[in-house]
């Protein structure tokens, strides 16, 4: 059992818990991943290790609400408990041991932009955040890639920061040289987007990808993926590869596998059939 | 008066085809004690030394027909500790009742009903058959897995007086038992007793910890005296055939896991959906292919259809199983294999294009080597295929523990006690095995706690070990 200790919304369907988990937060390294099951009966759901506080014993999960399940989290509050977290999961990120670094996060994929960017700060290398969202609430984490180093703010209106995509900031800076490699997380279209241009440039590229998963410990293949034109599994292989190398499509189209069912179990909630809200 | 073997009833196979209620219904108590009269109480038991974890089969069949069924349940229990589990699922035919003296004229005395019934007695009269738990030895032992090995492992050590906690990576107990084996043939309530029972001797389990993960070998090896490793085999392996990442291709792990531990079924009362099929193609010829293809059945599918490339004679599934599955209306593609999964333009499965095959000589396996006949191509028109055919060592608790020695693929590499190479760390089930049965597994726990406690004995106090 692990208590939500605090909770904060991040943006308009973003939102932040930072939950009891000791162990969890003494080990955990960036890159890494956990599985929350929240209650009997609720899906297990693999969510990025945002950031840890060894100290207070807790860890942050930021977690986007698209689906019931997503939602029911979301709808948690400080003082109630998480049934089950089982982590650390996947391999912890590869970082550079010095240089310079950009890391590109867009959307919710910037809270797992984050954990990289500290590793990265603590081996001692520099790193530049280039982070999107389609307007200015949209955009999270920024104070605290700020603290890490430069911070490029993009948004789709201009509301905040530069107008633009975040692979249009990318770009004029891999243009002025001088960047070692690319750490690259977001919607699949964003990644796909960075690794087309980093390609032809040289620039090592590393993607962090989110197929669907249910144990998170190798044992079901739910979560494969096709990188170098072999079957790799998220969960132990992953979560993160060569971005050059990964078949975005794939990922892509899997990732597309229960969208019928999550309208249903939504509309399922929003027509009060399901039991959110009543405990 | 002779005694014919007894029939045990089942559910109607058209009515239990649509739920997921037990088929096999269990014998009366008078049945029962019927059947066990047949035993012949051979001097020389083979059917004990055909039993991985080597039940005294006459003793309990005696003490059963003599209607003590206290006493038959606790000379069952001394030697498995979980019977109503194995007397579900054990391959009997291959394993006690082949070798019963009874089978050469006629049929074999059914061990595995009687198991059942015995054990499923004991679960209803705990009061009568409590474990004895001997006094505390101070020793500490931690056993990775809360499948059958690591069950049986942990409620041998307890009952010697070791204090044992079991860490499970997933977020209940029972391993194979609740997300592989579905509720038709062995439901979780059982396998929730058999758990309940081990904590009641003091067993504490752990769940959502992940050995290698959450904690590696050697952090176990600092808090515990000892350390059995039972973490099953992990990983599925797929076909390796185009199209095998097109929406609706599922490892029978995840197509089970899904229904069985996450009570897809139920959607959207339960939260994890899972695609249900109109028509159903299950490839492989095990346990798992049946359990995957009868699931498919009951969760609605129209047609389920089992491919495997061998006949039903060469078929690794229990006897039972094949015949329930027949009973049951599943439809069977003998001497054919998959080359590919077809699929429309988005990407979802409309087919299985397979080739038929011939047997040719017999392999290293013993089985005849499937050949493919030229020009046999046809397609199953299909909307999910389940992949069932075997799974890998999972990488994720050796991975972190460099220094323990595993075979070429991947399992761990264990002497006749069951110990690996590191001292104190023992390992049974299917990461030692690869792909094998629950019984098996079972007897893996048994002997290695066997071989822990002898170890325990001499054992360096906690702290001192080196690697």
């Amino acid at each position: 059992m692990h208590e939500i200790i605090a909770k904060q919304g991040l943006s308009p369907n973003v939102t932040r818990l930072d939950v009891k988990a000791p162990r969890l937060a003494k080990i955990r390294q960036a890159g890494q991943f956990v599985i929350v099951h929240r209650a009997e009966g609720a899906e297990r759901i693999p969510l990025t290790i945002a950031d840890a506080d060894p100290e207070k014993g807790t860890i942050a999960l930021v977690i986007q609400a698209v689906g019931k399940s997503t939602r029911d989290l979301v709808a948690m509050e400080p003082g109630e408990f998480i049934t089950g977290i089982a982590g650390p999961l996947g391999k912890p990120t590869e970082l550079i041991e010095k240089g310079r670094a950009l890391c590109v996060g867009g959307g919710v994929g910037t809270a797992v932009v984050h954990p990289i960017a500290q590793g990265l700060h603590r081996q001692g290398v520099s790193v530049h955040s280039i982070i999107g969202g389609r307007s200015k609430e949209w955009v999270i984490f920024e104070q605290e890639l700020r603290q890490l180093g430069e911070v490029t703010v993009c948004t789709d209106d201009g509301s905040h920061g530069r107008k633009g995509f975040v692979t249009e900031a990318a770009k004029e800076l891999l243009s002025a040289g001088g960047i070692d490699i690319v750490y690259a997380v977001g919607p699949v279209p964003m990644m796909r987007a960075v690794v087309n241009l980093t390609r032809p440039m040289g620039v090592h590229t590393i993607v962090s990808l989110n197929p669907v998963m249910v144990d998170g410990t190798g044992m079901c293949g739910g979560c494969r993926v096709t990188v170098d034109n072999q079957t790799f599994f998220a969960c132990v292989d992953g979560p993160e590869f060569d971005g050059h190398l990964v078949d975005f499509e794939g990922l892509m189209d899997r990732l597309g596998t229960y969208r019928e069912f999550e309208q249903r179990a939504t509309h399922a909630c929003e027509s009060g059939q399901c039991k959110v809200g009543l405990h | 008066m002779k005694i014919d073997r007894q029939k045990m009833s089942e559910q109607d196979p058209l009515q239990r085809s649509t739920n997921f209620g037990e088929v096999n219904l269990g014998l009366q108590e008078k049945v029962a004690l019927l059947e066990a009269e047949r035993c012949l109480q051979c001097r020389d038991p083979k059917c004990v030394s055909g039993c991985p974890v080597m039940v005294n089969i006459p003793q309990f069949l005696e003490l059963l027909s003599e209607g003590n069924l206290a006493a038959a349940a606790q000379s069952l229990l001394n030697d498995n500790a979980l019977p109503s589990v194995t007397g579900r699922v054990c391959p009997q035919e291959t394993q006690c009742e082949i070798e019963c003296i009874r089978g050469n004229k006629g049929l074999p005395v059914a061990v595995g009903y009687l198991e059942r019934f015995v054990g499923d007695w004991a679960r209803g009269n705990r009061e009568q058959v409590p474990m004895q738990v001997a006094a505390p030895t101070g020793r500490k032992v931690a056993v990775a897995g809360a499948g059958p090995g690591g069950l049986t492992a942990a409620g041998e050590l307890a009952r010697r007086g070791h204090d044992v906690t079991i860490f499970e990576a997933l977020h209940k107990p029972g391993g194979v038992l609740v997300y592989g084996i579905p509720e038709f043939r062995l439901p979780k309530a059982i396998v929730e007793d058999e758990v309940a029972r081990l904590q009641q001797a003091g067993v504490k389990i752990v769940c959502n910890t992940v050995i290698g993960r959450t904690y590696t070998i050697q952090e176990l090896r600092e808090q515990f005296d000892a350390v059995f490793i039972a973490n099953g085999a992990g990983l599925p392996v797929f076909m390796n055939v185009p199209g095998e990442n097109f929406k609706g291709v599922y490892s029978a792990n995840e197509y089970l896991t899904r229904v069985n531990l996450m009570s897809a079924y139920q959607f959207p009362q339960a939260d994890t959906p899972v695609l249900v099929g109109r028509r159903v193609a299950t490839v492989g010829g095990g346990n798992v292919a049946m359990d995957a293809a009868r699931t498919a059945k009951r969760i609605g599918a129209e047609a389920s259809i089992i491919v495997y490339r061998r006949t039903r004679k060469e078929m690794p599934a229990r006897a039972e199983e094949i015949h329930h599955a027949e009973q049951e209306g599943i439809d069977f593609e003998f001497l054919v294999a998959p080359v590919e999964v077809i699929g429309d333009e988005k990407r979802w499965v409309t087919g299985l294009k397979c080739v038929r095959m011939q047997l040719g000589a017999p392999d290293a396996s013993g089985r005849a080597r499937p050949e493919i006949i030229p020009g046999s191509e046809f397609v199953i028109p299909c909307d999910v295929v389940v992949v069932s055919i075997g799974t890998r060592a999972n990488p994720l608790l050796t991975a972190t523990c460099p220094e323990m020695k595993l075979n070429k693929w991947g399992n761990i590499v264990v002497d006749e006690n069951g110990m690996t190479n590191l001292p104190g760390v023992f390992a049974g089930g299917d990461i030692v095995r690869g792909a094998a049965t629950v019984i098996l597994a079972m007897g893996d726990g048994k002997r290695a706690a066997a071989a822990m406690d002898e170890y325990l004995k001499t054992a360096p106090p906690l702290g001192s070990q080196t690697v």
